[in-house]
């Protein structure tokens, strides 16, 4: 048995239930193959690199529904909806979780474990799994582990998780269109370079010396 | 598998080029323009910067967002085919050393993702032995290298300013981009601590050539890694040399063709090139009056030594027994770092060109330091475009810093930290040096005896240390950059903490990329294998023209004196060809 095969079974155990099954059939993986086969990337790939992404593709999920449905929750509460922006599942940060840890097998372990723990502390605790928590109860189990500096002994291997679903999140939220409008990236787009705008010069009291002004390229604003 | 038959291709050139990065890429240039007849193997697919396309891709449009994969080390956007580690392809190392080895597989190699970092070596970087004892002086001396200097930078375009110091030569150069804000800050740190920050010098069109029409200036995407597809602004081999030389008609390209030897004749002259398609995996040989390696320092060497024969029992070119010694790479070592002035700071488009607007040249004399040769100093910081791998790592950010002159605890979650990733975007900033390493005999690359890549070619294995004099090195620059962070009130937050036990951060040699010193030039015939020409002292219609001809590297990125030596080289061999000589 391979290794992601026994930590399928291994997660088929107790809580995520009837859930798994999905994401397995011989249907979804000749679906998955199909999908793989017309790949199209907005990006230059060449031979052998576009082989291991058709092979990724056509891998199927590596998260189960229940797990992905975990994710989404906590990627909604680490970036939820505000006045400036949409939320990690409105940018879909769940999908990007499941490819980029399905693309860095350093990822998966840690996911899947941390996945488990965070279910059997709410099964100690409330008798439900993460998900089947009322809203309150989620908060209060993600408040004991999303401050790594302050977290209970007992609890520091959650906020060892809660960082890495943090990270991905913000990562892939601050990736995607919807996070880079958020963050203010104002570049990738043809310009002419004329400098630091004047307000921010002032703002920080710097100049361009004579020296700059006349030796640097200059456009016509 | 059947019976292996070798083909030949029918057609017999002027020159066969192994290589099509800047060396390769120049003697093609220079060749094809002058009439020869010019085939170029490479060892990687086709390419056009025009076609293949990732520069002005927005983060969403990788599924990775950028991230890097075996195939892409430099990221998903990154212009570079090939890597650390490809399928196929091994290389081994000494038990005990370390060599980490890069190599570009595509037409332009290496040149489509490269830094456009592109500066002359002084006159004291060609006889460095004569002012410290170590390494070798270079058989030429800056004036017989300068007027092709100003050559390739009249063709090939470069940005910078005359600043008249003796051993960072001016070149001609179009005017430099104004500093971004970080930047600013940075000058005013290093000046304070001592070190010179100027306008840098790279290879990126800020206006038009006055005499070339098919290249646009630069429109400041700060994209130069992933090539410019749009512009062609910036130096790469096949949009500034390859493609516009292929118009004289006089060159054909092997691509996927990985060369197996040099083949000689009786007489000991090369007749051309052995090489095996990736393609469909058939033997094939190609025929040329002149063999130029160009396939980067390490492969020419591993090239050379593989062509064994008769005359040439040591490998080829190497009476002398030095192909593949004297392997150095440029030293490296780094801080990073945020400016909590610049917290909470305004958005603006400052992508600018590739890479940094200002630079530092070496500015000390080593008489006074514990250590030869010097460094400069790289600068990176700003707004720049998200990609994988923005924004982790908060919680060891936002306990910090008052976040809006709130008090956060590290971590968290929520609505509280959007804000917090609002407030520190753009205050990073952080700076590398890249130095000289001394070119000793003793780290050199040979034939693995044991191993064969997946075409039966051996391998090289690699035996590299660093000396005291680069671990120095390393030491002086984290001092260094620890005293530019503080002058400027910013914060280290990783490379601070380096010490003995690490060689104070420096990069494992090979990491770097700058290889150089496996084909060295030389007067001597015993001690060297070229000629101050970049000809073969065993074999005169052999020419190596990348990196591994340097005698030393100084603390100069090669790029542009690859260029230049290649120009050279290919100048002498039409000479050489119209006095009959070759």
């Amino acid at each position: 048995m391979d290794r992601r095969k026994s930590l399928k079974l291994i997660a088929t155990g107790a809580l995520a239930g009837g859930a798994l099954a999905a994401g397995c059939n011989a249907d979804d993986k000749k679906a998955d193959a199909k999908k793989a086969d017309e790949l199209k990337l907005n990006l230059d790939r060449y031979e052998p690199e576009l082989a291991h992404e058709k092979a990724l593709a056509a891998r199927g999920k590596f998260f189960t529904e229940a797990e992905i449905a975990t994710i989404t929750v906590l990627a909604d509460i680490i970036i939820p909806k505000d006045e400036i922006s949409g939320s990690a599942s409105d940018a879909k940060v769940p999908e990007f979780i499941e490819y980029i840890v399905k693309d860095m097998p350093q990822h998966q372990l840690p996911m899947r474990g941390g996945l488990r723990w965070l279910d059997m502390q709410c099964l100690k605790r409330y008798g439900k799994s993460f998900t089947a928590c009322t809203d309150q109860q989620k908060i209060a189990m993600v408040d004991d582990i999303a401050y790594p500096e302050k977290v209970k002994p007992e609890l520091k291997q959650g906020a060892a998780f809660f960082s890495l679903v943090r990270n991905l999140t913000a990562t892939g939220f601050y990736t995607s269109e919807i996070g880079v409008k958020d963050i203010g990236y104002a570049g990738n787009a043809p310009n002419k370079w004329n400098g630091v705008p004047d307000e921010v010069l002032k703002q920080y009291r710097l100049a361009y010396t004579e020296k700059e002004l006349k030796e640097c390229v200059k456009f016509d604003a | 598998m059947g019976d292996l038959q070798i083909k030949k291709q029918p057609k017999k050139y002027d020159a066969v080029i192994v290589g099509s990065g800047a060396g390769g890429g120049m003697a093609a240039y220079i060749l094809a323009n002058a009439g020869l007849k010019v085939c170029i193997v490479e060892a990687g697919p086709l390419y056009d910067p025009v076609k293949n396309v990732t520069q002005f891709k927005n983060p969403w449009d990788s599924p990775r967002r950028g991230a890097s994969t075996k195939y892409r080390p430099f990221g998903d956007f990154d212009a570079c085919y090939g890597g650390w580690d490809i399928e196929g392809e091994p290389y081994t190392k000494a038990s005990g050393t370390e060599w980490d080895w890069f190599r570009g597989r595509m037409l332009g190699g290496r040149t489509n993702h490269w830094g456009r970092i592109s500066l002359r070596f002084g006159p004291k970087d060609f006889k460095r032995r004569s002012i410290d004892g170590l390494g070798e002086n270079w058989p030429i001396s800056y004036d017989d290298i300068k007027p092709f200097y100003d050559r390739v930078d009249r063709l090939v375009g470069i940005f910078g300013t005359q600043e008249g110091m003796e051993n960072e030569p001016d070149g001609i150069f179009l005017p430099p981009p104004r500093p971004r804000l970080h930047e600013l800050m940075i000058k005013n740190a290093a000046t304070q601590a001592g070190v010179k920050v100027i306008p840098s010098r790279l290879s990126i069109l800020t206006q038009q050539l006055p005499d070339n029409k098919e290249r646009p200036a630069c429109a400041f995407c700060g994209q130069c890694s992933r090539n410019c597809s749009y512009y062609k602004a910036d130096f790469s081999s096949p949009n500034v040399l390859i493609y516009p030389a292929m118009k004289t008609g006089n060159i054909d390209i092997l691509s996927n063709a990985m060369a197996r030897e040099v083949l000689t004749n009786n007489e000991g002259l090369a007749t051309g090139v052995s090489y095996v398609s990736k393609d469909d995996m058939q033997e094939y040989q190609v025929e040329g009056r002149v063999v130029i390696l160009a396939a980067s320092a390490c492969e020419s060497a591993r090239l050379l030594l593989n062509s064994k024969s008769a005359r040439h029992p040591n490998g080829l070119a190497n009476s002398s027994n030095v192909v593949g010694k004297y392997l150095h790479d440029s030293t490296g070592a780094a801080v990073g770092g945020v400016i909590p002035a610049l917290f909470d700071r305004k958005r603006y488009n400052e992508d600018g060109v590739g890479g940094m607007h200002v630079y530092s040249p070496w500015w000390l004399d080593n008489k006074k330091l514990d250590f030869p040769r010097g460094y400069h100093i790289e600068y990176w910081g700003g707004m720049g475009q998200p990609a994988y791998g923005f924004n982790w790592g908060i919680e060891s950010l936002n306990g910090k810093f008052l976040v809006k002159e709130k008090k956060k605890e590290a971590g968290g979650y929520g609505a509280s930290l959007k804000e917090d990733y609002r407030f520190f975007y753009g205050a990073g900033v952080g700076m590398a040096g890249r130095g000289e390493a001394v070119a000793y005999e003793h780290n050199y690359c040979e034939i693995d005896p044991h191993v064969v890549d997946k075409y039966g070619i051996p391998v090289l294995r690699f035996n590299v240390k660093w000396s005291e004099h680069e671990i120095k090195q390393a030491k002086h620059m984290k001092e260094t950059f620890k005293e530019i962070m503080h002058n400027m009130g910013a914060v280290i937050t990783w490379g601070g903490d380096d010490g003995p036990e690490n060689n104070y951060g420096l990069n494992k040699p090979g990491e770097i990329i700058h290889e150089a010193g496996t084909v060295r030039m030389g007067d001597d015939a015993r001690r060297s294998a070229l000629n101050k020409w970049s000809q073969a002292h065993d074999c005169k219609n052999v020419f190596c023209v990348d990196g591994g001809q340097f005698v030393s590297q100084a603390d100069k990125n090669i790029t542009w004196t690859i260029l230049a030596l290649s120009m050279r080289a290919s100048e002498y061999i039409i000479d050489e060809m119209k006095k009959q000589n070759l």
